[in-house]
């Protein structure tokens, strides 16, 4: 998968390692704080960078709370309310633990959340899958201009930005490093994932 | 991936990785609760058959369904076309009731081809007369690859009436694109003439042979000796058939520990296969037509849900 417009250059990085470090391990303990332990909690994360995201909030809660929690991946593909408008692509994996989501409080993890409309394809896939208790949503960045009437329970960093900036979440699994960086105006360079 | 799946020659081996990809996730779809992914809600596709077929036609129904595709289906028989209606006349109205995509299986080698230049929607092949089966084939080769991992370098050998099987024409295409070895074997009479032309192509292989074939196949395929050959003089009796090239409880022992075995079925049990083989551990048949569900599915998905192609 390419993204279809890459900008050129560092942008400005508004988050670094550290900064998303920390904002993932402050997005663990409220989602402990909100949950009152690691009961029945199952994060689950949105392809792409959601998948390590959700992993890494798994470890700090556990480290916390001394507990294994459950992890999965969604892949909202055959939910998307754009198909048409695209060339079809394979989907991801998804894979749920053993025992599905039914009666679990599902914390969806992703990148970046902007129009909301991945978060509406992930509730339609996840009630294809079974039926939680609950379900909430963290998310490292929130970029704003929301089209749909969602909201993220769980935010490492709000970043207002302009419709015609892009941001770029770069995580070690996937692109060799941690940061998110904002771009003015969109031209082309590899690696991230641009929103 | 092109407009229409006619052969397997419209599509590349990157094309089948990622059908491959896609009909793995369908595969897991299968064994949810709720069967069912939103992604050609509100598509129309008309499976249209001009020949007997059961599995085929209900694996591609199970496969629109489960992708939310409204799936109609029409047989020849009780059809306009039984009133003496031109194939075209017939693709040509079922079209005009504004269907997206249309699944068809016909008597005449080619007829799938044609079809798709009279109309502007998806046309994909279901077995067109002795010419090609392209989803068999697929399936096939998934089947295989779920099971052997890559296939290249692999061996497989097909084993059956090469002459009237658009399976094995389908099959040898897919899985040579994919890098496997193939060798089919046939007596001389079933063996199509013109086939030493192919022999040319890397990997592949014919024989008469099938006890000197069997001990290198990393994977057997056997196809169906078709009733009405029976009686065509193309062997002398079905107990000399099975004698020659079934897969019988001896030849079993000769293929290597695991080797799969393949039917497109249906099955005649005690002629090509006997029921020690198709009730082998090692026996793929009914991963064969599970497989066939998700492989279609992911053909329709590639297929009908993105962009409209021209």
């Amino acid at each position: 998968m390419s993204s279809p417009d890459t900008p050129a250059g560092d942008g400005r990085v508004v988050l670094d390692a550290d900064d998303v470090s920390r904002a993932l391990t402050r997005i663990s303990h409220e989602i402990l704080e909100r949950n009152k332990g690691a009961e029945d909690l199952l994060l689950l994360g949105l392809h792409t960078r959601g998948v390590p995201l959700a992993r890494r909030i798994a470890e700090r809660i556990e480290s916390v709370e001394g507990t294994s929690v459950a992890v999965g991946s969604l892949d909202v593909t055959m939910y998307r309310d754009d198909l048409r408008s695209h060339p079809t692509r394979a989907p991801h994996k998804t894979s749920l633990p053993a025992g599905g989501i039914d009666g679990k409080t599902v914390v969806l993890v992703d990148d970046v959340l902007y129009s909301g409309r991945t978060i509406r394809a992930a509730l339609d896939a996840l009630s294809d899958l079974g039926r939680p208790a609950a379900v909430r949503l963290a998310v490292l960045v929130d970029r704003g201009h929301r089209e749909l009437p969602i909201r993220a329970d769980h935010v490492g960093k709000n970043l207002p930005t302009a419709r015609s900036e892009k941001v770029r979440v770069r995580l070690a699994e996937t692109d060799g490093g941690d940061s998110v960086s904002i771009f003015g105006s969109p031209a082309g360079t590899a690696g991230g994932e641009v929103r | 991936m092109k407009k229409h799946l006619l052969s397997i020659d419209d599509v590349t081996a990157d094309d089948i990785a990622a059908l491959f990809e896609t009909a793995a996730e369908m595969h897991d779809v299968q064994r949810r609760e709720v069967k069912k992914l939103p992604a050609l809600r509100g598509r129309t596709v008309i499976n249209l058959f001009f020949e007997d077929s059961t599995r085929t036609r209900s694996s591609f129904e199970i496969a629109g369904k489960w992708l939310s595709a409204d799936v109609i289906n029409l047989s020849a028989k009780g059809s306009s076309t039984s009133k003496g209606e031109s194939l075209r006349d017939t693709v040509l109205t079922v079209t005009a009731m504004g269907i997206d995509g249309l699944v068809m299986r016909h008597s005449a080698s080619g007829a799938a081809q044609q079809v798709s230049e009279w109309i502007d929607v998806p046309v994909i092949n279901a077995g067109d007369g002795t010419h090609e089966h392209p989803t068999q084939a697929l399936l096939d080769a998934y089947t295989l690859t779920r099971r052997l991992g890559s296939l290249e370098g692999r061996h497989v050998v097909i084993v059956g009436d090469l002459t009237h099987s658009r399976v094995f024409r389908s099959n040898v295409k897919a899985l040579t694109k994919l890098g496997a070895r193939v060798t089919v074997v046939a007596p001389p009479t079933l063996m199509p003439s013109g086939i030493g032309t192919w022999s040319a192509d890397a990997g592949f292989g014919t024989s008469y042979d099938l006890d000197a074939v069997l001990p290198t196949a990393d994977a057997v395929m056997m196809l169906r000796v078709q009733k009405e050959r029976m009686s065509g003089g193309y062997f002398p009796s079905p107990r000399e058939y099975t004698v020659g090239y079934g897969l019988t409880r001896d030849r079993l022992g000769v293929l290597r520990e695991g080797a799969p075995i393949l039917h497109p079925g249906p099955m005649n049990r005690g002629l090509e296969i006997s029921a020690d083989a198709a009730d082998a551990i090692d026996s793929m048949v009914l991963d064969q037509v599970s497989a066939g569900v998700a492989v279609r599915m992911a053909v329709l998905y590639h297929l009908l849900a993105g962009e409209d192609q021209k």
